[in-house]
């Protein structure tokens, strides 16, 4: 068994595993560690696949900036908080498995015809398409064929941190004024009673 | 490299399945957003090992977009959700019934 097998093999069902153990937690905050598990086994996947630049842009941007969003919007939201297993359609659980597995049996049916079980990587790839190291190759076609895209994401970026902004600004002011001129009136309304 | 490319993208299936399942099962919006990256990752998977099998490098560079894509999404999405909570004090998108006649 090669190494690259090996690999495989032994982070092969750690990822999936963690995905569908993700699916069980009540937790929100044992999901996102269990979503971090699956996102360093997959920058694992890009390492044997000879995508080393993307490797370290997974564990830095995924494993590290995305995650760590979620986690903090979840201390912000409450960790306590348990989901409700209730659900309001009875089917629906059962379905939604049922359709997945029809899913996953039509893509396996697809990659079957379209790829090949057998089908190995292109012969040589660290020497043609990879030719200088992964980073120089890759930054060659990204900024000689895709420049404009590339140019088009950092405008996408800066409209998605400004309404990041706009979505989540609280009017602080008005909320407080309210406050102050509602408590007073609450406060003092039964003691005369009483 | 040893290890057939179709392995690769059965694990990609796989993951993508794993995360349309959890979008339609579970009710917490938090879990439900990580789905969906589970499933942005799946075909992220699919990308890079497609970019083995022809030698060619432009799907890791289409997997590069898609995670600047995701970032963007994820920064918006929990802005929503933060912005729910603060409305309805709650996660749970049975309690979003708002638009629903």
């Amino acid at each position: 068994m090669s190494p690259d097998q090996l690999v495989f093999w032994v982070f092969a069902p750690i990822s999936i595993g963690s995905a569908i153990a993700m699916l069980f937690q009540r937790n929100a905050v044992h999901a996102a560690l269990l979503l971090i598990v699956n996102f360093l086994t997959l920058a694992v996947f890009y390492l044997v696949l000879d995508a080393s630049f993307l490797f370290a842009v997974q564990v830095i941007v995924y494993a590290g900036a995305i995650m760590v969003l979620f986690l903090f919007v979840i201390m912000l939201l409450g960790v306590d908080r348990n989901e409700a297993l209730a659900e309001r359609l009875r089917w629906q659980r059962p379905a939604a498995v049922l359709l997945g597995l029809g899913v996953m049996a039509e893509l396996t049916f697809a990659i079957r015809a379209g790829v090949g079980f057998a089908t190995k990587g292109a012969e040589a790839f660290a020497t043609t398409a990879n030719e200088g190291g992964n980073t120089l190759a890759l930054s060659k076609v990204l900024f000689r064929d895709y420049f404009f895209p590339f140019e088009a994401t950092s405008v996408l970026l800066i409209v998605a941190a400004i309404a990041a902004m706009v979505i989540a600004h609280r009017q602080r002011r008005a909320i407080t004024r309210a406050e102050q001129t509602a408590t007073p009136v609450a406060e003092a309304e039964p003691e005369p009673v009483s | 490299m040893k290890t057939p490319i179709a392995y690769f993208l059965i694990v990609s299936a796989a993951l993508f399945t794993i995360g349309t399942i959890g979008v339609m099962v579970r009710r917490n919006a938090l879990v439900m957003f990580m789905s969906i990256e589970l499933q942005l990752n799946g075909v992220n998977l699919a990308l890079v090992a497609f970019s083995r099998m022809h030698g060619d490098l432009t799907g890791q560079v289409i997997t590069f977009f898609s995670l600047v894509v995701a970032a963007a999404e994820v920064v918006v999405g929990l802005a929503i959700i933060v912005n729910v909570f603060r409305r309805r004090r709650s996660t749970n998108v049975d309690d979003l019934s708002l638009l629903k006649w």
